[in-house]
């Protein structure tokens, strides 16, 4: 279980990104996080696994303190959260499976990784979750030359190397189109359903909060505005989390 | 609108303003550069730079092998009196021989040559040899004659003033090249210094981008800024540093004894140079197991780390019977390689290289290993030790470490400037750093994060400017003060040059990489190096391929020109032969350094596009 307390981030410029924000996210939930650009899901998602340090708060992770990890105890708990980016973040000139590899990093031995020896097992897991997506083919392919579905795909399998128990997605389908959004947001589904994993994916549209997500916490200008299931969203908290002129569509 | 009436007088007089502040400048630039175009109208100049000019145009590369035919005509001048004027021709001969009519002269007088028999088309000076020493080489006039295919010629030629009682002589000197054209000794010294030059260029390349590359990562701001530490780690890898040197010189000078105890048979060497390596890979893989789910117990730990120091002897221990065997297995073959003997001297001058550096190197390895271990020691200190605890010993520890620095320092000046006042040198630095620490840690809250990472950053930034401000030229000169006229001077300037400049071109690129890669790989729990090797460096390989040429380029071009200052190459033969004023030579060298520098621009280019 993931309990987020008093969650604050203060930018180094005054902006308060997230402001007081608590909520709990048991194990194994499909949580969907929505509100407008610039409302700081990004900001929550990057605070959970410290890619960015909270100003003050807490988040826990089955009991135990994130924020207050050493760098050594953050690395080992980075290695069992997976993370999938909205512009696929792979390392362009790097092949397909070197970049599927990387996921291992926080467990082989670093001597080891330096010069870019991973253990044989890694090697066969990586074919097999490229597999998984339904890319192997392509695994000695350089990651530029895949198109964004296929590289999102990569990206998943990236995450799906850690043996994560918790897999954070932010915004994994804004650059694609609906039918890859589809396709991407369903391996997340299966990653959920079937290995248990606790997904946290932030999303722009609502058609797919109500097709995947199990829960959904919204937020406006760093405040939770909403949180409960994605049916409960009518029209009244619609313009609460999007803003008194927005429109529904779709 | 009104805006723009009143704006365009004010830009009139601003454009009329800059014109004539143009003016100004470009006027006392003239002044002072001595622009003077009546000097090169000047007939001096003008002779000297026809003559420059036409020596340049024709490179002193191929020459003929010659032949001479030298013939004398005896002569009297004035004209003796019983003489008749007429000489007595000599035909019927197929020696080549000359005619001059009249056969006596008067001092000034225009006489006829004519020459008989001689090499068809050849050329040669016919001259008035004063003196009755037919063998005389001191001769006057200069009038070429040129044979038709009859190898006759005929020309006139005036008769110096230069009277005497006995004979004098008129010579004909005729030449006539003979077989191919070969090169000449300047063509030859040409290609040696000009393989001297390119390969000074290549070493001062490889060195450099070898060391530039970390620096470029230290000079980095989006990979340092990143970078923070507590207090207590900071000072405790500080105190590393220095520590870890003396150790690592003292151990790795004592495995290098050990080393030339055991000898510098070659048998032992090869056996102890295949044995090491295997010795290793074992020690390595028992102690470096490739993953590990859970962490392993603390004297399993232990046992590993002794290990790895042991490898790590062993590898040492391999480096110095490597070096003995390269320096005598140089030394056997330098001889009967004949020609190749180059490569026994090289093999030589590495082993003896290897065997200063290591010591160096070991002494680095312990410095910097012995600072990350204690820099990690503070960093779990100050996260599980109450602060108080921290406090305390962040007071004792960033006091002594500063002494330390600041003493250090004081040393550096001491052997630099030779004050011999250790008041001065020691013991002030030293209680300046012990204060400067105390009054850190005292300041600073216990576990704070400190940005170290900028810290260094702002140092080596400064530093590689400063440096980068130096041409290489007056790095040169430094150098050939130091380690003696040469090539050698020449690769350690420009070397130092090329490390400063590319590692401030590549850290440039470093930080304009995506972090999106990056943010990805921390996040998959990935350490800072690891973070470096999968997400930076592959992203930055291609404009280090681009610079590393772009500056083997300049590399070039510098050493060609390296040698004016002493740095070795073919600077010194140019500068040699334009001192000399031997246009002709110093042409051959220009014409072998502009085909040199396009070449390798060429190449350069093709390659940079290959890679890219
Ligand atoms: N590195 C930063 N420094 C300063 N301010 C930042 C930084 N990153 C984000 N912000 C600010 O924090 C707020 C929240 O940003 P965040 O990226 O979390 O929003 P978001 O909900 O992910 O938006 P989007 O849907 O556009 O991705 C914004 O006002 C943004 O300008
Ligand atoms: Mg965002």
């Amino acid at each position: 279980m993931l309990q987020i307390k008093n969650l604050t981030k203060i930018y180094d410029g005054g902006v308060k990104a997230l402001d007081n924000v608590s909520f709990d996210v048991p194990d194994g939930q499909f949580l969907a996080v929505i509100g407008l650009s610039g409302s700081g899901k990004s900001t929550l998602l990057r605070c959970i696994n410290r890619l960015i340090e909270p100003t003050s708060g807490q988040i826990l992770w089955n009991g135990e303190d994130i924020t207050a990890a050493s760098q050594e105890e953050m690395r080992r708990i980075r290695r069992k959260i997976g993370m999938v980016f909205q512009h696929f973040n792979l390392v362009h000139r790097s092949k397909v499976i070197t970049n599927v590899l990387a996921g291992r990093l926080g467990y082989v031995n670093p001597a080891w990784s330096l010069i870019n020896r991973f253990p044989q097992e890694d090697i066969d897991k990586a074919i097999k979750q490229l597999e998984r997506v339904g890319i192997a083919e392509k695994a000695y392919q350089r990651a530029d030359e895949l198109s964004g579905g296929q590289q999102q795909r990569v990206g998943i399998a990236r995450a799906l190397m850690q043996d994560p128990k918790m897999v954070l997605a932010d915004e994994p389908v804004a650059s694609l189109d609906p039918v890859l959004a589809h396709s991407i947001m369903s391996h997340l589904e299966d990653i959920n359903k079937n290995d248990g994993v606790c997904v946290l994916c932030s999303l722009h549209f609502l058609d797919l909060v109500h097709r995947y997500a199990d829960r959904v916490v919204a937020l406006n200008e760093g405040k939770l505005v909403f949180e409960g299931l994605p049916t409960e969203i009518d029209d009244k908290k619609f313009k609460e989390i999007y803003g008194r002129d927005a429109e529904r569509v779709g | 609108m009104n805006n723009k009436k009143k704006s365009s007088p004010w830009k009139s007089i601003q454009v009329g303003l800059i014109t004539f502040l143009v003016m100004v400048i470009f006027a006392y630039g003239f002044q002072i550069t001595k622009v003077d175009l009546e000097e090169l109208r000047s007939e001096n100049r003008q002779q000297s730079l026809t003559r420059v000019t036409r020596a340049l145009a024709q490179p002193e590369i191929f020459e003929y092998d010659q032949v001479e035919e030298v013939v004398n005509f005896s002569i009297y001048v004035p004209c003796r009196p019983d003489d008749s004027g007429e000489a007595a021709p000599e035909q019927n001969t197929s020696e080549p021989y000359l005619i001059v009519t009249p056969g006596c002269a008067a001092p000034g007088e225009v006489v006829q040559v004519e020459g008989f028999n001689f090499a068809p088309y050849t050329v040669g000076p016919v001259r008035f040899i004063p003196g009755s020493d037919s063998s005389n080489v001191v001769s006057l006039g200069r009038e070429n004659a040129e044979t038709d295919a009859d190898g006759h010629f005929l020309m006139s030629m005036e008769i110096p003033k230069r009277p005497s009682d006995s004979v004098q002589y008129i010579r004909a000197t005729l030449r006539r090249n003979i077989g191919s054209p070969h090169f000449t000794q300047t063509a030859y010294d040409t290609w040696n210094k000009i393989v001297e030059t390119v390969f000074l260029a290549l070493l001062a390349t490889v060195f450099g981008t070898i060391l530039a590359i970390p620096l470029s990562f230290i000079a980095a701001r989006n990979l340092m800024k990143t970078v923070k530490s507590p207090l207590t780690s900071i000072a405790l890898s500080v105190l590393g540093w220095p520590i870890g040197i003396v150790i690592g010189f003292i151990v790795v000078r004592w495995v290098g004894d050990f080393s030339s105890v055991i000898g510098s048979n070659a048998w032992v060497n090869i056996a102890s140079i295949l044995i090491s390596p295997a010795l290793m890979w074992f020690g390595v893989r028992w102690a470096l197991p490739q993953e590990e789910i859970n962490l392993p117990s603390q004297s399993v730990r232990f046992a590993r780390l002794g290990v790895l120091f042991m490898v790590i002897l062993i590898g040492f221990y391999g480096l110095f019977q490597l070096a003995s065997l390269a320096m005598s297995a140089g030394k056997t073959i330098e001889v009967p390689l004949g020609s190749f003997g180059f490569m026994g001297y090289f093999l030589f001058q590495v082993g003896d290289i290897v065997a200063i550096i290591t010591p160096v190197l070991g002494a680095l390895a312990a410095g910097g290993a012995l600072s990350s271990v204690l820099g990690r020691l503070g960093q779990y200190g100050s996260e599980k030790l109450p602060a108080s605890g921290i406090k305390v010993l962040n007071l004792i520890l960033t006091t002594i470490a500063g002494a330390t620095v600041f003493g250090l320092v004081g040393q550096l000046v001491e052997w630099l400037y030779q004050i011999g006042e250790p008041l001065y040198t020691l013991w002030l630095p030293m209680m300046t750093g012990a204060i400067a620490g105390l009054l850190l840690a005292f300041f600073t809250k216990p576990k704070d994060s400190l940005p170290i990472g900028m810290v260094i950053y702002s140092i080596t930034r400064t530093f590689l400017n400063a440096l980068r401000s130096v041409e290489a030229l007056v790095m040169a000169i430094v150098f050939v003060i130091a380690v003696g006229i040469g090539p050698f001077a020449g690769v350690m300037a420009l070397g130092l040059h090329t490390i400063v400049s590319l590692a401030k071109l590549y850290s440039e690129q470093v930080e304009s990489i995506l972090s999106g890669p990056l943010e990805a790989i921390e996040a998959t729990g990935a350490n800072r190096l690891q973070t470096i090797i999968y997400a930076v460096i592959p992203q930055i390989i291609p404009p280090y391929i681009s610079y590393t040429m772009y500056r083997w380029d300049i590399n070039v071009r510098m050493s060609t020109i390296i040698g004016f200052v002493g740095g070795g190459g073919i600077g010194f033969l140019l500068q040699q032969n334009i001192n000399l004023l031997n246009y002709r030579a110093a042409s051959a060298q220009m014409l072998a350094i502009a085909i040199v520098v396009a070449t390798m621009d060429y190449i350069s280019s093709a390659l940079r596009e290959k890679v890219i």
